[in-house]
């Protein structure tokens, strides 16, 4: 443990360009606004580079403890900030992926009117997330996983005005309460069992603890209590409806929120906790079950969405899996590094789509694209990159880590060969999907007319300039995707030889130094299965990409004929197999006519108002025969004093001849 | 002797006369005698107490009653002079009104 005094200022530099933008942009010019936003976001960059230049895994992990905070008896909670291997990684990523998407933001929300509330969110945001990978303890990286929901929530209904957006905001936020309950339990627990939140504190102890393999133990409830977190933030099944709603916001923030860093919070958290986990092997199951589960589903409602960014979200929600799968197989690093290459290329393919929606003026429906290869040649060079890194295509940056986590997924000693093949057809139908975005909106004629765009944009966003035709987006916008195209390209390259696993080892062999020497023996012995995994992997993308070639380009008229024949197939999945309105049946309705029925007509109106407003009008019909009393006529009150006067002195004469 | 009972009684009828007049009269300065009278009777019960159990202190309040009430006699003819001169009437149901 290195002390290290830098570590507090990654996240206050946000918040204070938060606070400036947010107290003073209303009147300030769109440059100074600019200016503040970039400067505070890249200067937290520019101080994690620096902190990552003298990191060496020899004194980390470091800390810096910024004040005391909470004291009750012996439980006590600092505020303070934390740097190991894993928190490194997360640092780089969310500073790096976070201010290329702040350079982004300024091109595409130039032209709106709330510029100075947008960049004031996403500071405030960066903020959040920041303190959510340094805290040491579980209670500060609550402050931070409460505060990145918070601005989800605000940038979600960024355009609040739009009745969508503002309900999809509060859909992502109450969908993440659900989640965050759990996670509250889980610290309840642990600090009735642990007497601490403090990583190293509960690790150490949980280290000390048997390792729960017959039966549900501590252990395990906190795990899974852990996962329900997880599995809210991180959109995995059953809280994953929040995230394709998310998509209501701006394009800059589904890449910087809902794609890159704050869905992959609950991930983060999960590597974070690998000591509980490792000592609860159903918790793990489940992890893998959910992470496998939720990875086909989403891939496969991706198949039949016709809205580019919805795509994405379900994109999104299927490589989550992924990272989950990976957690719940013990490959946290695998995990971790998906985490890594997901943010690059899924960042990437975000802000791209961004470009192309901003290009044509506001479309997001694919049918309406086509042919834009010709008009916006960056784009698509940037797009085609992400695409073939998600799909998993060798050299780029997705192949590395989702084989990584193939192969775990079969040979680890928590794995099975059906994580495997559910994993492998998952990268097929990705494969897929992402090739059928890229050929129907780069390729073949374009499909929008050409004045389309600024009368009916789903975006909402004004543009100022007029709207000849598709056109490629300023340099301010595609700086950023080129620079995100490189690290798609290359990111993957130190996962090879297991670098980076062996980089993040010292986080996860915490407990258990024998799967080390387990690993070692497994990968003597697997090197030719492995290769044969990878092959099939690799094929499994290119039958993708021919699948999405033949429908989409050779035969454009196929699809349409397939679904048809379908019929009620493709129904259920271009409609999300109704898990919406299956939710809304089963939750939704129940509790709202039960608020209605019971809550506010049987217990507010009934007991609570009609207690007030009986009491008032008691009140009133009791002054009302009284207050003919007072008339105003003196002499009757003179009477009234003389009665009185009559009656005390009859009570005390009566009470006299009594006690005699 | 006269006993103290009949001097108490007569205090007590006073008063009630003096209650009666103040409630049932309409005159003004009727009305203001009554009030003596009420302070009367209860002076009547005062010295009857004093000099029955030869205590000093029930006179010396009397005076005091005496002293007060002529200082309101004082005032509160005053005033009755003041409420005929501008409103030309001691009918206490007529003056119901602070405002003229």
């Amino acid at each position: 443990m290195t002390p290290n005094p830098y570590l507090w200022l990654v996240p206050i530099l946000p918040l204070a360009g938060a606070a400036i933008n947010g107290f003073f942009g209303r009147r300030s010019s769109k440059k100074a606004i600019t200016a503040v936003a970039l400067a505070f976001c890249g200067a937290a960059f520019c101080l994690a580079l620096l902190i990552a230049s003298e990191f060496s895994s020899a004194s980390a992990p470091y800390y810096f403890n910024l004040a005391h905070w909470l004291r009750s008896g012996s439980f006590q909670v600092d505020f303070s900030f934390y740097l190991d291997q894993l928190s490194l990684v997360m640092l780089l990523v969310v500073t790096g992926v976070g201010f290329l998407i702040h350079i982004y933001s300024v091109g595409y929300m130039w032209d709106d009117d709330g510029y100075y509330r947008f960049m004031s969110y996403m500071n405030l945001f960066m903020f959040f997330m920041l303190t959510l990978v340094l805290a040491k303890d579980y209670l500060v990286m609550f402050i931070g996983w409460e505060g990145v929901g918070l601005s989800s929530y605000l940038l979600i209904g960024y355009w609040f005005t739009k009745d969508s957006a503002a309900a999809a905001g509060k859909k992502a936020f109450i969908v993440n309460r659900i989640g965050d309950c759990g996670f509250l339990i889980a610290l309840f627990l642990m600090i009735k069992h642990f007497h601490s939140l403090d990583f190293t504190k509960v690790f150490e102890q949980v280290n000390a603890w048997p390792t729960e393999t017959a039966g549900a133990g501590l252990l395990t409830a906190i795990g899974l209590l852990l996962m329900v977190g997880a599995a809210g933030k991180s959109a995995q099944i059953p809280l994953y409806v929040w995230l394709p709603d998310a998509m209501e916001g701006p394009t800059p923030v589904s890449a910087l929120i809902h794609a890159a860093t704050m869905v992959t919070a609950g991930v983060y958290m999960v590597a974070r906790s690998s000591a509980i986990f490792e000592r609860a092997p159903m918790a793990m199951v489940v992890v893998a079950i959910i992470g496998t589960l939720t990875a086909l589903f989403a891939a496969t409602i991706g198949i039949a969405q016709t809205d580019i960014k919805k795509v994405l979200a379900y994109s999104t929600i299927s490589q989550l899996g992924y990272m989950f799968m990976a957690c719940g197989v013990g490959a946290f690093s695998a995990g971790i590094f998906h985490l890594m290459t997901h943010a690059f290329f899924k960042g990437l393919l975000f802000l791209a789509a961004g470009s192309v929606i901003h290009g044509i003026g506001g479309e997001q429906d694919m049918r309406k694209m086509g042919g834009l290869r010709q008009y916006m040649p960056w784009t698509f060079l940037t797009m085609t990159i992400a695409t073939f890194a998600i799909a998993g295509f060798p050299p780029f940056a997705g192949f590395f880590s989702k084989d990584e986590i193939l192969w775990k997924a079969y040979s680890s000693e928590y794995g099975s060969w059906v994580f495997w093949l559910i994993g492998v057809i998952t990268a097929f139908i990705t494969s897929f999907y992402m090739f059928r975005l890229w050929f129907l909106t780069f390729f073949g004629d374009y499909r929008g007319t050409a004045a389309q765009g600024d009368a009916h944009g789903h975006d909402d966003h004004s543009h100022g300039h007029g709207h000849g035709g598709p056109h490629e987006s300023p340099w301010v916008m595609l700086g950023p995707l080129v620079v995100l195209a490189f690290l798609s390209l290359i990111g993957g390259w130190i996962g090879i030889g297991g670098r980076f696993e062996h980089f993040l080892a010292p986080v996860f062999q915490s407990g258990s130094a024998a799967e080390l020497a387990h690993e070692t023996a497994g990968e003597a012995a697997g090197t030719g299965t492995e290769t044969l995994l990878m092959l099939i992997s690799v094929s499994a993308a290119f039958l993708g990409l021919f699948l999405a070639w033949t429908l989409y380009f050779r035969r454009p008229q196929l699809p349409a004929r397939i679904a048809a024949s379908l019929g009620g197939l493709y129904q259920a999945v271009a409609h999300k197999y109704y898990i919406d309105e299956l939710y809304n049946v089963l939750f939704v309705k129940p509790l709202i006519d039960g608020s209605t029925e019971i809550l506010w007509h049987g217990v507010d109106q009934n007991v609570i108002d009609a207690t007030v407003d009986n009491s008032a009008s008691a009140a009133r019909e009791v002054s009302d025969t009284v207050r003919h009393m007072q008339s105003g006529n003196l002499r009757s009150y003179a009477g009234w004093v003389a009665a009185g006067g009559a009656v005390v002195i009859a009570y005390m004469i009566w009470m006299g001849v009594w006690v005699r | 002797m006269i006993p103290l009972s009949y001097y108490l009684l007569l205090s007590g009828i006073l008063f009630v006369c003096g209650v009666l007049g103040f409630l049932i009269k309409r005159n003004i300065i009727t009305i203001f005698m009554s009030i003596e009278l009420m302070l009367n009777g209860v002076n009547l019960s005062f010295v009857a107490f004093a000099a029955h159990w030869h205590a000093l202190s029930g006179q010396v309040f009397v005076f005091f009653v005496m002293v007060v009430a002529a200082a309101e006699a004082a005032v509160g003819l005053a005033i009755i002079i003041a409420v005929y001169r501008t409103r030309e009437t001691l009918n206490v149901d007529q003056v119901n009104l602070l405002k003229l």
